[in-house]
Order: structure tokens, then sequence, then C-alpha cells
């Protein structure tokens, strides 16, 4: 397994991820033992599936899982898209609406009181108990995963968010007073700009999750979406394909996951 | 608070500041008892003394960020909100305080920023922010962001964007505790020429005795439980102060001096 890392240090050397321009060599290869590692799994796992001839509906090989995904591109690609835009709606939606409620919270302890116990039993409920009921409210259509998927992202978001817009330090907050700036003035140059980082780090865990919510909202009642693709594949016994759309919904996770981590690098260069 | 103006027996208008039996209470802690004093306008003051005996309170009480919990304090014949209003008078803390995510010229320009959209009269300095970051010795340095810049420069700016508003009387408080000693001493003589420049009236919190000698034209020290006056000395030494003013007796007769003070606070 060692030899087979390092033939993977070397083989990916000149595989530079977007992640920060002018790296050297040590950080490439900081990057290449945990591909290699990656790799080297990959074909340990063919190599069991073939040796102990594991039949494919168990578990397929990798090449199976492979051939499967170049084959039935257009119906994962079919099925992906729905799930793309549930996603996204939700994360879009989850977020902004935890932002907004966290600007209410720092603006007024009351509003605080009154709905952050709320908010916490909301985030206590598991995802699974309360698909159903969003997904009895909202019908079938693409309401109920949006809505999930939102639901999800929400907390996380909310409580970073608070985190972020409180976190100036009372030195800042003399200098406003000094300055005479008003509630808004100090809103908008002091106490936004300093919540991004916080506000980053929630986003960065809503990326992922709120995928995850998109796909437990299929999982209840869609005829299309990965998530409903995973159900239909496990219950036809078509392993490779039901691989195949986990992986692909995984993928969906790190697009989401890198897409929030280059507007993070775009927006917070501090 | 009209009736000072008006009011043609006090000299205020002389004075940069001006407590009148000021005491500062939190809770029943008395953080400042009874202080009297007038700062004329020009001067440059350093304030010592053991630990809370309330120096940073007194520059707070001065600028309007805590009240005085019974007599009177103002800044050139004002009170202290109007001054604050008027922007008389400008802060310096021992932090920077800068926004991380503005350039040091856009943190120079906050003060200029701050209520304009409201219709603020907001008095314009004679220098520009770039004028100021130069005067400052930061020029260049405009578009760095505060985490590109050492803890002097970052210190530097905060002074240029103290000085925007052309501040009559400038508070600091202990700005250059967190720095090491050359950079300390370098700023301590920039401040010195930035003070003969911009004429202001400077009013600075030090725990350094060397610093608050060579700086200041007096020296105030303050003694703790609660926080009272206990001796204005009057620092006479030649003019403009030179680092090797520190090697003479004279100088160092007035450090025991104080650290004898200290000692019996």
């Amino acid at each position: 397994m060692t030899a087979i890392v390092q033939n993977g240090n070397a083989a990916d050397a000149n595989n530079e991820v977007a992640d920060r321009p002018s790296r050297n060599y040590k950080n490439l290869s900081n990057f290449a033992v945990p591909l290699g590692t990656a790799i080297s799994l990959i074909a340990i796992w063919q190599l069991g599936v073939r040796l102990f001839d594991v039949p494919t509906y168990i578990a397929p090989a990798p090449s199976d899982v492979a051939f499967t995904f170049v084959n039935e591109f257009s119906l994962l690609a079919r099925n992906f898209w729905p799930t793309f835009i549930e996603s996204v709606s939700g994360f879009i939606v989850g977020n902004l609406a935890a932002i907004l409620i966290a600007i209410a919270f720092v603006h007024s302890r009351t509003v605080e009181r009154a709905f952050f116990p709320i908010a916490v039993f909301i985030n206590t409920i598991p995802i699974l108990a309360i698909a159903p009921i969003l997904v009895l409210i909202f019908g079938s259509g693409m309401t109920a995963k949006i809505v999930i998927a939102a639901l999800i992202c929400f907390f996380p978001t909310l409580v970073n968010m608070v985190r972020g817009l409180q976190a100036v330090r009372p030195e800042t907050l003399e200098l406003t007073r000094i300055l005479s700036a008003s509630k808004s003035e100090v809103f908008w140059k002091i106490r936004l700009p300093s919540s991004l980082p916080f506000l980053f780090s929630a986003l960065k865990i809503a990326a992922t999750t709120c995928v995850i919510g998109a796909i437990v909202g299929e999982w209840i009642g869609a005829d299309v979406g990965l998530g409903a693709l995973i159900i239909d594949s496990t219950f036809n016994f078509r392993s490779p394909l039901l691989y195949a759309t986990v992986f692909v919904s995984s993928g969906l996770s790190v697009l989401m996951f890198v897409l929030v981590v280059i507007t993070e690098k775009l927006v917070v260069r501090w | 608070m009209l009736n000072q103006e008006l009011n043609p027996s006090t000299p205020n208008s002389m004075m940069a500041a001006t407590l009148k039996e000021a005491s500062v209470k939190f809770g029943n802690f008395t953080a400042l008892q009874d202080i009297s004093l007038d700062i004329p306008e020009g001067d440059f003051w350093t304030i010592l003394g053991p630990s809370g005996c309330g120096k940073s309170t007194m520059l707070r009480l001065v600028s309007d960020l805590i009240p005085a919990a019974s007599g009177e304090v103002s800044v050139l014949g004002k009170s202290t909100q109007e001054a604050r209003l008027a922007r008389e008078f400008a802060f310096v803390f021992q932090d920077a305080t800068l926004l991380n995510w503005r350039s040091a010229l856009k943190n120079v320009e906050l003060p200029l920023e701050i209520g304009r959209k409201r219709g603020i009269d907001i008095p314009k300095g004679n220098r520009t922010p770039r004028e100021l970051l130069k005067l400052v010795g930061l020029e260049g340095r405009e578009n760095a962001l505060p985490h590109e810049l050492s803890g002097g420069m970052r210190q530097r700016v905060a002074i240029a964007r103290a000085l925007v508003c052309q501040p009559k009387l400038l508070l600091m408080d202990e700005p250059f505790g967190a720095l090491d000693e050359m950079t300390r001493d370098h700023l301590n003589l920039q401040l010195l020429e930035i003070w003969k420049e911009t004429g202001t009236t400077i009013l600075f919190v030090t725990h350094s005795i060397a610093e608050a000698v060579f700086l200041g034209q007096k020296v105030l020290m303050l003694q703790a439980h609660p926080g009272r006056v206990k001796e204005l000395v009057d620092i006479d030494l030649p003019e403009p102060r030179a680092v090797k003013v520190r090697d003479t007796a004279q100088f160092t007769a007035y450090c025991s001096r104080l650290r004898e003070l200290l000692e019996e606070c």
C-alpha cells in the first residue's frame, strides 16, 4: 500500500487543485497523499470484489460503477438537475431566512428571547421525522424538498450569524460612539462586514447539508431527483446505478462547497 | 450647557478640557473621585498611575463614553456630548481598532464617511487622508490591509484616522503599550512632531514612566481606590525633545521622582 501511495504521489504532481496559487512542492504532496490513499482504497475494493466473487447486486466493483456512470449518464443527469435546483433554492431560502432573523435577534433582545427557543426546538426535530410532515403539507412537488433543504441549512447559519454580528470588539464600538455613528451605520459599516467570516463558516456547512435535505425529501415522495433514483435503484437491485447515484450526490455537495469557498475567497480578503 | 459659553468669567475657551469635581461610579465602585483639572489648549499631558487608578476612565469621561456621576466636564467650553458631535476630539486606543476589511486609506477615511449620508457637517481637516498617511510615514501603503501591516504601522494608521477631522484634543489610551521598544521610541518621536505640526492638545495615558517623562510637558499622576489626582508634575526638559535627552541627569531625576510617587500610591 505504501508503494501505491508513493506512486500516486509522483503521478499526481501536476494535478494541482484550485486551492491557492503559487504552492510549493510540499503542499502539492500534501494534496497527493490523500488522493493516493483514495486511489489505493478503490484498487483494494476492486481486487476484493473480484477475488471473493461478490455478487454485483451486493457490492459492485468500481469498474461496474464507472461503466454504469458512463452508460446511464443521461439518466443521472436528468435526475441531477431537480436535486440541484432544490438544493440551491433551499440553500438560498434557508440561509437568507437565518441571516434576516439573526439581524432581528441582534437588534432586539425581546425578539431573540421570543424566537430563539423555537428555533432550537425546530432544530432538535430529526429531519427524517419532519420530512414526511412537510411532504404532506407541500405535496410531492419541489416545494417540500426546498423547504426541507432550507430547514436543514437554517440553524447553523442562524447561530453563526448571531455570533458574527456580535463579534465586534468593545473598542470598535467605542470608536463608533466617538464618531457619533447611527445604529444603521454601525450595522452596515461594522457589524455586517465583521460577521462575514462567521457567515461563510456556516455557509460551508449549509453547502453540503442542503443536498442531504433535498435527497431526504425526495426519498419520502418524488419520481425524479437523485433521492428518487437512490430508492428506485435500491429496490430494483441495480447496485451499480445506486453507487453511481451516490457518487453524483456527493459530487453535488462538493460542487456546492467549492462554490462557497470560491465566493469566500473573493469576498473575505482579510 | 449654554450658560457655560455665555459666562465670561470662566476662561473655558482657552481650555481644551476642564473637569470640576468630576466623579465616575460603576455601581458602588468609585472609579474617579472629585477630579478638578484645567488642561490648556495645545498642551501635551501624560497620565501615569498604578493599575485601576482610573487613567482610561478619565479619557473615557472626557470623550463622552462614560457619564460623570457628579461634577462637570467640558471640552473646549462645550459639554462633552456637544464636543463629540462636533468632532472636537479623537481617540486612539491601545489596539489600533482598524476595520480589517478596509485598506489603510479607507480606514483613515472612516470618520469622514460616518454621518455623511445623514447630512451631518463633518469638519474636514486641512490634510487629506492621503496626506495624513504620509505624515505618519505610511506613504505607499495606502492600499495595504491591516493584516499586511506591522503593529506599529497599524497604530500609525489609527493616529492618521484620529487626525482626519483635525481634532483640537487627542485622547490616547496607551497607544504604544503593545509595541516593542524600538517601534515605541520611533513613534514617540513621530508623535511629538505631529503634535508640533498640528498644535492639537494631547492627553496620553501610559504605563511607562520613561515614556511619560519623554513626551509630556506635564505628568498627571493618579492614585487608586478611589481614583484621584496624586500630583501634577511639570516636566521642564529642553524642546524639541530628542532621544538623547533620556541620558541627561535631569531626565533620570524626573523618572526617579515619579517612581517614588508611584510607590507611595
